[in-house]
């Protein structure tokens, strides 16, 4: 690799495509306008659990503009999922939650099109529901999947009954660790579903091809996956459908798998015609997906020194109609439990059941959120019941360099003690008081860290050199507006020592850019970004090629110069630029410049010599970054309403390629997670979402975030990373409703062990702790 | 359904523009149906998330709440009629160098209401800017940048 030398990485240039976002000329996948185009409305199942007897759709052909009805009769029998493929493209034979796309109708207008849906009859022979893991694992429960032992999974789920997966780990000899501990705490908490609000809703638009091939445009996080899962449920081949993607509006998760791209595909293949759909925010909040609601019990022992010895946790998570990436997140979640610290003896295991509500899936933390909600809290509760102040508990157990992940995993570069250096120092910890109180107002500080992996899967980048010595990098890596088109374009230019105005980025294309699994995992910056070194090296190999050529040198002898030339080291005027070395390419010798560079993530994940595994979901996951956080919260003891006044979160990113870019990452992770931790809440009024709405479901606003959110960046370079780079989109959040908790614990005296934090919650644990005292 | 189609005369941006919308028809979407301007977006079509305010008369106004019919008469300005206005210039520059975009879709919405601000208050505080932005919903940057961007355009306009 060309040694860095600062001239794109390490800098805050602002992203490329902000100048059109702020002109409001940005196009987003509501935005595109194309001729010939159908509109399409879907209809929602009304019950949560049925057999479809039948279809009436004659009113709905029949009525004004329409031009075709699809439902499970008219689609094929494929299924897709990332862990397990049980998903039709819209319901097929059986309803599975109250929303669930059961007929969609492809009108002139989106106004016939709602109209015709509300014509067709759909004959349902109602079933009993499951609403909750708990009724899905009771003896006699309704099952959801009657044919779940013949669907394809893509690792050992051990799924049966209403169980989709089950994951176990488990490290040294627990039972036997309890007698050694001094002090132990245990505790049941649960915590609520999240919904992602991407402020922009799902949508997509299907272009019909001569042919029958079509061009699918769609709201996503990987325009593969949105191939891979349309053309699984839909049984196309892969040749048939092309993936591009407009602007995307957020994501969060919500738009890694699929979400009506087959139905939309389904329908311009029946209708040879343009077919465009946008749900509405009320269809967005139902019928795409939301975070895992947890029900988690967890015990941790230490000695009375405060070294950690022992650490178990249960989980059982409701994994919604489909498994999605559910799979990913109980085994992830679990990998994670035991958080970035020493604990010779620990087991983590669950299970993921089926129920009849919308699909829960990916989710920025994957499930961390959750259980650093409980595993943070213990440590503190036994930080306190020692006497030991927290920040030193964690230091006297944090892991250190050399150790392993939990079941195996070498961690390789590790900032874990310097981000807690980091809160400590700004955000003054050691000399102030940890709760306060003025008038009715208590104030409190409390602290949480964790860990993340960037990685996993395949990656690709392709860098080709114009004619004029400039380079298009091609990733296939979908923006979603966190800012990847820049970063990945700054490790381009750093690689080849270019200005990044001399870099272009070729928006994600399935037939024309490598393969990249996705926006999802924290892993762009860190994998893509090592595909673009790769390639980026495969043309500095050639550029030198020629230039030894046209220099009449060795290639040893060559540099590469910044501004887009290669010169003989040490000899300041003998150099050939880019443009002329890419002239002599086209037209004379070798021909067009190109570099190409694909991986797959490698590290296993599991070390079997040292821990047990079953129902592991990623064989070879990715490499560390660390985190940790300190907030300041205020609760008004009246009310109990509790807000986080000033918050410290310092992340190990190994480099920060654009550093602007990470503290925005971790500034937004706040005050989602924040949101997690206070307000937000899906609620379900038996098997009906009844909040769907940003009217009844609260997002935090500018008044409700604080300003004075600290980022603080902590730079443990990663030995294989892009210049050091790991991830740096989800680790910001893990640690906040943890964080929090523990702040409103130093402040009343009463552990909270279900989210959110609400006022009446935050009231009665008040009250409750002053009745105690 | 009602076929109550009527021809309107509405003030866009500067210009007399014709359309053709249905008494239920709000101005968001005639906005961005008719005349094409899709830099106001529909991410509630409730009234809450902001991303479809625009100005009528000057005010930043709910393009999703506001009937297309009612807006005849009224002098409407979208992002993209903003051009020429310096305060604008100044707060699309600093919202682009600090970092203040992220997936943009609030964007549009989020200028049109910090440009009343600075307007009717050119020097706020970090307080102030955010009670005006309370009505505009970011779900990406946790508002912080957006906050330094808008007092960074107050700064530079009072220079």
């Amino acid at each position: 690799m060309t040694d860095p030398k600062g001239i794109a990485v390490g800098l805050s240039i602002p992203k490329f495509e902000n100048q059109e976002k702020v002109l409001g000329e940005a196009r987003y996948i509501a935005d595109l306008q194309r001729a010939n185009v159908l509109h399409a409305a879907i209809l929602g199942s009304p019950v949560p659990h049925a057999r479809i007897r039948g279809y009436d759709v004659s009113k709905a052909l029949a009525a004004p503009g329409v031009v075709a009805v699809l439902t499970g009769d008219d689609v094929p029998d494929g299924r897709m999922g990332a862990f397990i493929k049980d998903e039709h493209a819209l319901a097929k034979g059986k309803v599975l939650y109250v929303g669930e796309p059961v007929a969609a109708v492809a009108a002139e207008t989106e106004a016939q099109a709602r109209a015709a849906c509300r014509l067709i009859e759909v004959d349902y022979d109602e079933l009993p529901a499951v609403l909750s893991p708990e009724d899905g694992l009771a003896a006699g429960a309704p099952i959801l999947h009657e044919h779940l032992a013949d669907y394809v999974k893509v690792f050992d789920a051990g799924s049966g009954g209403n169980v989709a997966s089950r994951t176990r780990f488990e490290e040294g000899d627990v039972d036997r660790a309890w007698t050694e501990c001094d002090v132990i705490v245990e505790g049941e908490y649960t915590t609520q579903a999240q919904a992602h609000v991407a402020i922009e809703p799902c949508g997509a638009l299907a272009e019909y091809e001569a042919g029958g091939r079509i061009t699918l445009w769609s709201a996503n996080q990987s325009v593969f996956r949105v191939q891979a899962n349309v053309c699984e449920s839909l049984n196309l081949p892969m040749t048939k459908l092309r993936c591009l993607t407009p602007r995307v509006g957020g994501g969060f998760g919500n738009k890694m798998e699929a979400h009506i791209q087959p139905i939309v595909v389904a329908l311009a293949l029946k209708c040879r015609r343009n077919v465009r759909m946008i749900l509405t925010r009320e269809e967005d909040f139902e019928i795409v997906r939301a975070r895992h609601p947890f029900r988690i019990r967890m015990k941790t022992g230490a000695k009375k020194d405060g070294t950690l010895v022992a650490r178990e946790i249960e989980v059982l998570l409701d994994c919604g109609a489909f498994a999605d990436d559910s799979p990913g997140v109980l085994g992830y979640s679990l990998l994670m439990s035991p958080g970035p610290y020493r604990i010779p003896h620990r087991r983590a295991h669950g299970q993921l059941v089926y129920t009849n509500k919308l699909r829960f899936g990916a989710f920025r933390g994957f499930g961390q959120p959750q259980v650093s909600f409980a595993g943070e809290q213990q440590i503190d509760e036994i930080a306190g019941r020692l006497g030991i102040d927290p920040i030193e508990m964690r230091r006297r157990n944090m892991l250190r360099e050399g150790d392993a992940w939990f079941v195996g995993q070498q961690v390789a570069s590790n900032g874990l003690a310097a981000c807690i250096d980091a809160v400590e120092k700004a955000s003054g910890w050691r000399d102030r008081p940890k709760a306060t109180r003025h008038g009715t107002k208590r104030r409190a500080l409390g602290m949480s860290v964790t860990a993340h992996i960037s990685g996993l899967l395949g990656t690709g980048a392709i860098v080709r050199v114009l004619e004029d010595g400039t380079v298009v990098l091609n990733t296939g890596a979908t923006d979603i507006g966190q800012g990847s088109d820049t970063v990945l374009t700054q490790i381009c230019a750093e690689a080849l020592q270019l200005p990044v105005d001399k870099v272009s980025v070729a928006s994600p294309d399935t037939d024309g850019s490598p393969y990249n699994w996705g926006t999802t995992a924290s892993r762009v910056t860190y994998t893509a970004g090592r595909a673009v070194v790769g390639a980026a090296r495969a043309v500095e190999a050639k550029l030198k090629q020629h230039a030894s050529e046209m220099l009449e040198c060795g290639v040893g002898d060559l540099e590469l110069r910044a501004g887009g030339r290669v010169g003989i080291v040490g000899v300041p005027g003998a150099e050939v630029s880019f443009a002329a070395i890419s002239g002599r390419a086209h037209w004379a010798v070798g021909g067009p410049i190109v570099g190409e560079h694909t991986l797959v993530f490698d590290q296993m994940t599991h070390d079997p010599k040292r821990a047990v595994a079953i129902g592991l979901p990623f064989a070879r996951i990715g490499v560390f970054s660390f985190g940790a956080v300190v907030v300041e919260v205020e609760i008004d003891e009246v009310t109990g309403k509790t807000r986080v006044v000033e918050a410290w979160s310092a992340a190990d990113v190994g480099r920060a390629i654009n550093p602007q870019l990470v503290e925005v990452q971790l500034e937004g992770a706040f005050v989602q997670g924040m949101g997690l931790a206070l307000f937000e809440e899906m609620v379900w009024d038996g098997p009906r979402l009844a909040n769907p709405s940003l009217m009844d479901y609260k997002v935090p606003t500018s008044r409700d975030a604080p300003y004075a959110i600290h980022s603080i960046i902590v730079e443990a370079p990663e030995p294989d990373g892009p210049f050091g780079a790991k991830g740096a989109g989800e680790i910001g959040i893990n640690v906040i409703p943890s964080a929090i908790a523990n702040a409103v614990a130093a402040g009343t005296g009463h552990r909270h062990h279900h989210l959110p934090l609400t006022s009446e919650r935050v009231l009665d644990g008040l009250i409750e702790a002053e009745a105690a005292a | 359904m009602i076929d109550d189609r009527q021809d309107l005369l509405l003030q866009v941006n500067g210009a007399r523009r014709r359309v053709s919308a249905e008494g239920s028809d709000t101005l968001l979407t005639v906005l961005r149906d008719q005349l094409g301007l899709t830099g106001a977006k529909r991410g509630c079509n409730q009234g809450v998330c902001g991303s479809c305010t625009v100005e009528v008369d000057g005010w930043p106004v709910r393009g999703c709440l506001s009937l297309a019919a009612a807006c005849e008469g009224h002098e409407i300005v979208t992002i993209e009629g903003t051009g020429r206005d310096p305060v604008m210039a100044v707060l699309q520059r600093q919202f682009v160098v600090r970092g203040a975009v992220q997936c943009g879709f609030c964007t549009p919405g989020m200028l049109i209401s910090a440009r009343r601000l600075l307007q009717d208050q050119p020097r706020p505080d970090a307080e102030a800017v955010q009670a005006a932005l309370s009505g505009n919903i970011c779900r990406c940057t946790g508002y912080r940048k957006i906050i330094d961007a808008v007092l960074a355009a107050a700064e530079e306009l009072a220079q």
